[in-house]
């Protein structure tokens, strides 16, 4: 008997700390299989961020560097271009990158850097104890905005990908999601995407993956993963919002 | 039908289909698995048993069901499912 699905190589066996139902855990597996799948586990070296992610250096089986807060897309600038032969992924969530390293990544995506970015968007800031984050829709109910966020007082949340597709630096902008298998099948093509073309020196590729938090959100996990479909895809459309390679064709 | 301990090439029935190992101390028992992703429906939390982190692990009720599509593998988190053939 051969094992056809199991925990790749790509991964640590360090038991994960995430809360039951988390997305984290099914991006950080996609991501484990395509560092052996690629062949480029030796010469990986990954961001972690500041959030729940933070003990990403853990989990993946390659380099980590953690950085201070948002400043993923900046170290991986400078990592990128002191060793340039170094895949470089930058793995952040919404608070990171949304919030405080909003200057980090429009620059970097601007410069059309040779990186690659992997971006949790779960609409809340999870390990500071669910407040509202920049991605958070529309009365929707954080702990810092307790009756549902009111677009007047709070203003509209950030759509990162719609951002950075004004730029004209961008190589590769797309958004897909991790709440159930057909959207992980293309999570994973748009993870693999997103490595090639750092791989083939193309630049800038994004991924940003709405995903489950079922503790902040006050949910069960399976009522989690059915509110990504029913309203929080709504609001942040599925789709490539950029993509060079074809428009190149 | 192959009966169960009969032979074919060499090997036997539970051979040749797809066997569904649970990691049970892994599994964080958040039912993701167990909701709409098997498509034949064979993933429960078992109802009667815990285990060292507090958690009711996913089970599989009838494995020789199993078609080894993946699925329940793709949206585990932890990843707590292995699945052999």
């Amino acid at each position: 008997m051969k094992q056809i699905f199991g925990r790749p190589a790509g991964l640590t066996d360090v038991l994960q700390r995430y809360c039951p139902g988390c997305g984290h855990g099914i991006v950080h597996r996609i991501i484990g299989e395509l560092l052996v799948k690629l062949g480029i586990r030796e010469r990986a070296v990954g961001i972690a961020p500041v959030g729940c992610s933070v003990f990403a250096d853990e989990y993946f089986n390659c380099d980590m560097i953690q950085p201070p807060h948002g400043r993923g897309p900046a170290v991986s600038t400078g990592i990128k271009r002191s060793r340039p032969d170094c895949i470089v992924f930058s793995y952040q969530g919404d608070g990171d990158l949304a919030a405080i390293g909003t200057a980090e990544i429009i620059h970097a995506a601007s410069r059309n850097e040779n990186i690659t970015v992997i971006f949790i968007n779960n609409a809340i800031f999870g390990m500071t104890g669910g407040q509202m984050a920049p991605t958070t829709l529309p009365g929707m109910k954080s702990t810092t905005s307790v009756q549902g966020r009111n677009i007047k007082k709070q203003g509209y949340p950030i759509k990162v990908c719609e951002l950075l597709a004004g730029l004209d630096g961008p190589y590769y902008l797309v958004r897909t999601s991790v709440h159930d298998p057909k959207n992980i099948i293309k999570t994973e093509k748009a993870l693999k995407n997103a490595f090639g073309n750092q791989i083939a020196k193309n630049g800038f590729s994004l991924v940003e993956i709405l995903s489950m938090c079922p503790t902040n959100w006050g949910m069960t996990p399976v009522q989690s993963k059915r509110w990504i479909g029913d309203t929080m895809m709504k609001y942040f459309p599925l789709g490539e919002y950029r993509n060079r390679a074809k428009e190149e064709k | 039908m192959l009966q169960q301990g009969s032979l074919e090439n060499g090997l036997r029935k539970e051979e040749l289909m797809p066997q569904v190992k649970i990691l049970e101390e892994v599994c964080k028992g958040c039912g993701l698995c167990c909701d709409d992703v098997c498509p034949v429906d064979i993933l429960i939390l078992a109802p009667d048993r815990i285990n060292g982190s507090g958690y009711h692990p996913a089970e599989v009720t009838d494995n020789d069901k199993c078609t080894g599509c993946g699925y329940c593998f793709k949206i585990c988190p932890e990843p707590a499912i292995e699945i052999f053939k």
